[in-house]
């Protein structure tokens, strides 16, 4: 007994190890973003915005195992929500529009749940596509509310604690971002490791298997939804807060697809990975597209097919396992 | 009564073009399980190759039809040899990420070739003009979708239904391994079968191209219909596939029609609902 | 004793095909049930129509005197009917620990719990490690199902089905593709089953079923001809009729 307590003490060690080396990477990424490009902290703000996306993504593609090309519905819907909150209700604290965010996603993540589960397979596909089309046509139509293509504006935030103004420079909104996405990362890795995360990789591998245990998939999955649509509105919440501006190319087909290009990219069913392949994928964008928007696509599809065929478990899983392997052979 | 007409002669045309671009897909998901977003790109590339034959050359449309369909499948070939092989089954979210992935490369390439304008395929003047029923005049053109669209479907059920090909292109649609055991040659079924769907993309794609535009973003834009055609549909099933087509066909007409001002939301509308009432498909079989 | 398992008149077609035709059986706890029967006779159909997999054309499923023909599959494992896999059906990424704490928060109903990790739930663990021990995997609790040995990997089978505390358990060949080394360690876990559990065995080895069963069933062509002891099946003349015309025809056929 006494060398199981030993073992168990080591193993949170470890995981606990691994939280703290999470914490401390995002928060030293963060502060040499911000020493590199201090002129573009906007960038680096919607990289956290984006960054919050591909997390949300993950949890139902990465640990469930559900392939969707509508994620960005999540995302938007909270955009949306928070915007529409200090645009129609006056409600500008930054913190209650985040909420009204989390609100919108969660919401939306239910809807996007709840019939998406509905099919598997192609199908299931077809019904996120459709699905993030719907939205799109439907907030383009609702102008009255969501500015319909000319974007939702008249967005102003109230000063941060009433101290931090979200000023020109956009220094208020990264720091905001940053740690919103520290707490959020915080929270996925308590999520991903409970009982119920276990519960959701089962279902991933042997849906039939977990029946079998007398647990539902089904209710599981919806659940993960409504946490993942919370996670895609935090991010529209921060996008909608440090843009001042909400646009429909937040509901759209193409910000569904690229944030599962960079989770791939990254490499599903790690919080790290989907961090990973956010961040490369965007810088990566901005200078592409900054130097030849008209290769953008080209690069992006070059891309995903290389991944596809030399690092199926995406940059940060192909290169964990490199190191593992490595540790291991040292011992 | 005249506006229920035009719509009824749109939806039928719509329909038809719809069937003969994915009809393709259908089976092809059907016989070899790969989820295949970059369709669409190939009935693009039969458009451009219509478009630059017809328009910059000045060939006349029989010719630029018969360049697209022949030039898309050559296009197609070294793609399926060095891409497609690689994802046959492979989990689905493979299966996606590449062939999206050929997609973006298509319509970049496209984009950077012919530039982001509209390509327009000259119709020849027989097809031209409108023909006089008595009661109510159609455009001829629509009239030569619907034929093309209804021969397709002719040539495909005698080609599935009454020949050998067809005969060993079920079993190995059944049961890929036990066709495989009893003699039949799966990968020729399957290179033909992609062969045949890439170029009635390419032709669907170039007789289309009054209702579905030409441009850069056709493969992104028309995937999802594609797609929902083979997934309310079923995959493999071609009176399913008929049936999916009509239905839609119907549905965007219609809606295009009486509610513009909606844009796409109840075509949308629709296919969620079907697929929630039908999630295997219309004519769809367990898998 | 009261019967804690009944099926009455089960019945089940495919497209005109009669695959499961009145089968009526009942068990009490405690009880040690074999069900043989030729290849073909309906045996993985009545594990699903019991299981709530499949639904039947008529006839009755009854746990503790509950009807649950109506319930789904889920809902039987809730109320104590719980099945292993005759191919294992692990998560291969898991440990054989967290398999096992899985079952015990499901069946506690603590599995959708979203914080805390269940390394750090005593009860869980002590109660995992406890099953594991008993099964002899506890050496083992920590590695990856992938890396575990195939036999070990049907007593985890085993151990999972024991975490969620069934009241009748159905094993689906128990000891099939398991190398004759090992089949002794399954016997011992079979053997040290729970006394009252009820447990009703699909089995093809003979020899295990003799050593096991107080019972055997024998179902051929969708229906039980046989329902008694160990010593008498072998003397019955439907079934030596059953097997050995089907092994006659097999050896012919080979």
């Amino acid at each position: 007994m006494n060398h199981e307590t030993v073992t168990k003490t080591a193993r949170q060690n470890r995981t606990i190890g691994r939280d703290l080396i999470g914490i401390g990477a995002i928060i030293a990424v963060a502060a040499i973003g911000y020493l590199l490009f201090p002129d573009n902290l906007a960038l680096l703000t919607r990289i956290i915005a984006i960054a919050l996306l591909v997390l949300s993504l993950d949890l139902v593609t990465g640990y469930c195992g559900v392939a969707t090309l509508g994620h960005a519905a999540l995302f938007g819907s909270g955009a949306y929500a928070a915007g529409i909150a200090a645009a129609h209700f006056g409600i500008t604290n930054p913190l209650l529009m985040t909420l009204a965010g989390i609100l919108g996603g969660a919401i939306a993540g239910l809807i996007c749940g709840v019939i998406i589960l509905r099919a598997h397979g192609l199908p299931q596909l077809v019904l996120s596509i459709s699905l993030i089309y719907l939205f799109h046509e439907f907030a383009n139509k609702a102008s009255s509310w969501t500015g319909g293509s000319d974007g939702l504006s008249g967005i102003s935030p109230d000063p941060l604690f009433g101290v931090y103004e979200f000023d020109l420079w956009g220094q208020t909104a990264y720091v905001f971002g940053v740690f919103l996405l520290l707490a959020v990362f915080v929270l996925l890795r308590f999520l991903v490791r409970s009982p119920f995360g276990m519960l959701c990789r089962g279902i991933k591998e042997d849906p039939l298997r977990i029946m079998a245990m007398g647990a539902s998939p089904k209710i599981a999955l919806i659940k993960m939804y409504v946490i993942s649509g919370a996670v895609a509105g935090v991010g529209g919440a921060l996008n909608a807060i440090s843009t001042q501006v909400v646009g429909l190319d937040s509901l759209s087909f193409t910000q569904s697809a690229e944030s599962l290009v960079m989770l791939v990219l990254g490499g599903t069913g790690s919080l790290f990975g989907a961090l990973t392949g956010t961040v490369i994928f965007m810088l990566f964008e901005d200078y592409v597209s900054a130097a030849n928007p008209f290769h953008w696509l080209t690069m992006v599809g070059a891309l995903l097919i290389s991944v596809v065929l030399f690092a199926p478990k995406g940059l940060y899983g192909t290169a964990a396992g490199f190191i593992g392997r490595r540790m291991e052979k040292r011992k | 009564m005249q506006t229920f007409f035009s719509i009824a002669i749109d939806a039928f045309a719509y329909g038809m073009v719809l069937f003969v671009i994915s009809i393709g897909l259908s089976v092809t998901m059907g016989l070899m399980r790969v989820v295949n977003l970059a369709h669409g790109a190939f009935a693009m590339i039969g458009g451009y190759i219509a478009s630059y034959a017809a328009q910059d050359l000045g060939l006349g449309y029989a010719v630029a039809v018969l360049l697209a369909v022949i030039g898309t499948v050559i296009i197609s070939i070294p793609i399926e040899r060095l891409l497609y092989r690689r994802i046959y089954g492979a989990p689905e979210l493979t299966q996606v990420l590449m062939t999206i992935g050929i997609t973006f490369c298509i319509i970049g390439i496209a984009n950077y070739v012919f530039g982001p304008t509209l390509k327009t395929i000259p119709l020849p003047a027989t097809l031209q003009g409108s023909a006089d029923l008595g009661f109510r005049s159609i455009a001829i053109h629509r009239l030569f979708a619907i034929v093309c669209g209804l021969s397709v479907a002719g040539a495909l059920w005698y080609a599935i239904e009454k020949t050998a090909f067809g005969v060993e292109l079920r079993a190995s649609v059944d049961n890929a391994s036990m066709a495989a055991a009893l003699g039949v040659r799966t990968e020729i079924i399957y290179a033909v079968s992609f062969a045949v769907a890439v170029g009635l993309a390419a032709f669907g794609g170039v007789l289309g191209a009054e209702l579905l535009p030409v441009e850069p973003y056709y493969a992104l834009r028309y995937m999802v219909t594609f797609l929902v055609v083979v997934s309310v549909g079923g995959a493999g099933s071609i009176p399913g596939a008929l049936l999916a087509c009509l239905v839609l066909g119907g549905i965007d007409t219609t809606g295009r029609y009486l509610m513009p001002e909606f844009g796409e939301f109840f075509f949308y509308l629709a296919v969620i609902a079907i697929i929630c009432i039908f999630p295997r498909g219309l004519a769809g079989r367990a898998r | 004793m009261s019967a804690v398992f009944d099926v009455l008149n089960l019945k089940k077609a495919f497209s005109g095909l009669t695959v499961t035709n009145d089968v009526s059986l009942s068990m009490a706890p405690g009880d040690r049930v074999a069900l043989i029967g030729p290849n073909g006779a309906g045996k993985t159909t009545f594990v699903n129509l019991v299981t709530g997999n499949l639904r039947p054309d008529s006839g009755e499923v009854r746990l503790n005197g509950e009807t649950v023909t109506k319930i789904d599959a889920i809902g039987r494992v809730q109320r104590g009917l719980v099945r292993s896999f005759q191919v294992t059906r692990l998560f291969q990424e898991m440990t054989p620990a967290e398999h096992v704490a899985l079952a015990v928060l499901q069946r506690d109903g603590r599995a959708g719990k979203m914080f805390g990790n269940f390394l750090s739930m005593p009860d869980v663990m002590d109660e995992a490690s406890v099953l594991l021990a008993k099964l002899g995997l506890h050496d083992l609790m920590h590695r990856k199902v992938s890396e575990i040995a195939y036999g070990q990997q049907r007593l985890l089978e085993i151990a999972m089905a024991l975490a969620l505390k069934p009241k009748v358990l159905l094993l689906d060949e128990p000891a099939a593709g398991v190398p004759q080394s090992d089949t002794g360690r399954i016997e011992q876990a079979l053997a040290d089953l729970p006394a009252d559990l009820a447990v009703l065995m699909i089995e093809h080895d003979m020899d295990l079923v003799f050593r096991f069963a107080k019972r055997v069933i024998v179902l051929a062509a969708g229906t039980i001809i046989f329902d008694g002891s160990p010593a008498d099946v072998t003397k019955d003349a439907a079934v030596r009729e059953a097997y050995l015309g089907s092994y006659a025809n097999a050896s012919h056929a080979a």
